[in-house]
């Protein structure tokens, strides 16, 4: 059962409030209830946090190298690839700032496009 | 509320009430963190926009999910045609992260008197942004107004950028196609970033590098589930790897 499947509102709500509202707000209240009782060393921790910082992963070179729309029309997969990676060593680099890396991965995306590159 | 003598709490103050703790955590609003989450979020609009669904829709993933790439991953999910168990049980496991970052807060805020009903309503708001920015500023904010302070933060943050949601998607096609790649290309930069500073451990840090290059190779192999094997793959190498590496480090 998919999205798409049944093409009503209520059905799309749902589909949100399910896969969206309840399977986000099920670990915030699980961190309340167990609040301080569990170790955040904790080796199954460990474990879920790798599977879940993958998974972010998998969706930023999603979003890198399979982008829809404007991003796919105005740049080239090399160039998207080349700011990312200017944008990381920066925010490596410089003091691990946020701003630092989006601001220069922009910079040089900005240039490529400029260049026709 | 009255105001509770607090002896064990120097920095308690008699100046300041609700309202005045709740106006300091809004203000957190006009911060760098907040800024540069403000213009993910437009990246979001327009990428939900394009991924198919309706203005009220992206609005209410924003009120009741709030969590960036959870929203992501639920449109990329709904956009490729994902069933309802499979949205699920992707947007479950990203979201794993937001568990062990309530946990953190929660000790920090709570006092002997705090609701569980309170904290469970204001658990809602935490998300990368709001726990960087509440971590930080908690220091300077008395104990018992810390709840207030972060309901000023959380409940601003949230409208405010569901407000920013609903106008950016109107607005999308009127703005140069330029700009709009920009932005796009923004959120994946954000995240990277954040993602790498959020990562405790080398396991997280090997997860993230794993994730990123095993990510576009599934999305290859095996469209509509490639999130999710990209995360289970990916993330049980890191952990396996990360095991193996403390291991030989304790070996002697």
């Amino acid at each position: 059962m998919s999205y798409q499947s049944i093409d009503a509102l209520w059905w799309q709500i749902a589909f949100i409030l399910i896969a969206g509202w309840i399977a986000t707000d099920l670990w915030r209240v699980m961190g309340v209830l167990l609040g301080n009782r569990i170790r955040e060393t904790s080796e199954v921790l460990v474990l879920v946090r790798a599977i879940a910082t993958a998974l972010v992963a998998a969706v930023i070179a999603q979003l890198i190298v399979f982008p829809s729309g404007a991003l796919a029309e105005q740049t080239t997969l090399w160039l998207r690839i080349v700011s990312a990676v200017a944008g990381f060593a920066a925010f490596l680099g410089l003091g691990q700032r946020v701003a630092v890396g989006v601001f220069t991965a922009l910079g040089v995306l900005g240039v490529g496009m400029a260049l026709g590159l | 509320m009255t105001e509770p003598a607090a002896p064990d709490d120097e920095n308690s103050r008699a100046a300041g009430g609700f309202w005045y703790w709740y106006a300091r955590g809004l203000r957190e609003v006009f911060s760098l963190p907040a800024l540069m989450l403000m213009t993910a979020f437009v990246g979001f609009a327009g990428f939900a926009r394009e991924a198919g669904l309706p203005a009220g829709q992206v609005v209410l993933m924003t009120l009741m999910i709030w969590a960036l790439p959870a929203k992501f991953i639920l449109a990329a999910a709904i956009q490729s045609g994902a069933s309802l168990v499979a949205a699920f049980i992707a947007v479950t496991l990203s979201s794993a992260r937001l568990m062990p970052m309530v946990v953190s807060i929660v000790p920090e805020m709570r006092t002997k008197d705090t609701r569980t009903w309170v904290l469970v309503l204001l658990s809602h708001f935490v998300a990368i942004t709001a726990w960087v920015i509440a971590m930080d500023r908690f220091r300077e904010v008395p104990r018992e107004w810390r709840t207030t302070f972060f309901a000023g933060l959380g409940c601003t943050l949230t409208l405010g950028n569901s407000i920013l949601v609903g106008v950016v998607y109107g607005l999308a096609p009127n703005l140069p196609a330029e700009l709009l790649g920009a932005l796009f290309f923004l959120t994946p930069i954000y995240f990277l970033c954040s993602l790498w500073g959020s990562a405790r451990e080398p396991s997280g840090q090997l997860a993230m590098v794993f994730g990123l290059l095993l990510g576009p190779v599934f999305y290859l192999l095996v469209p509509g589930v490639s999130l999710l094997v990209t995360g289970t793959v990916a993330g049980v190498a890191a952990y396996g790897a990360g095991r193996f590496a403390r291991w030989w480090a304790n070996r002697t």
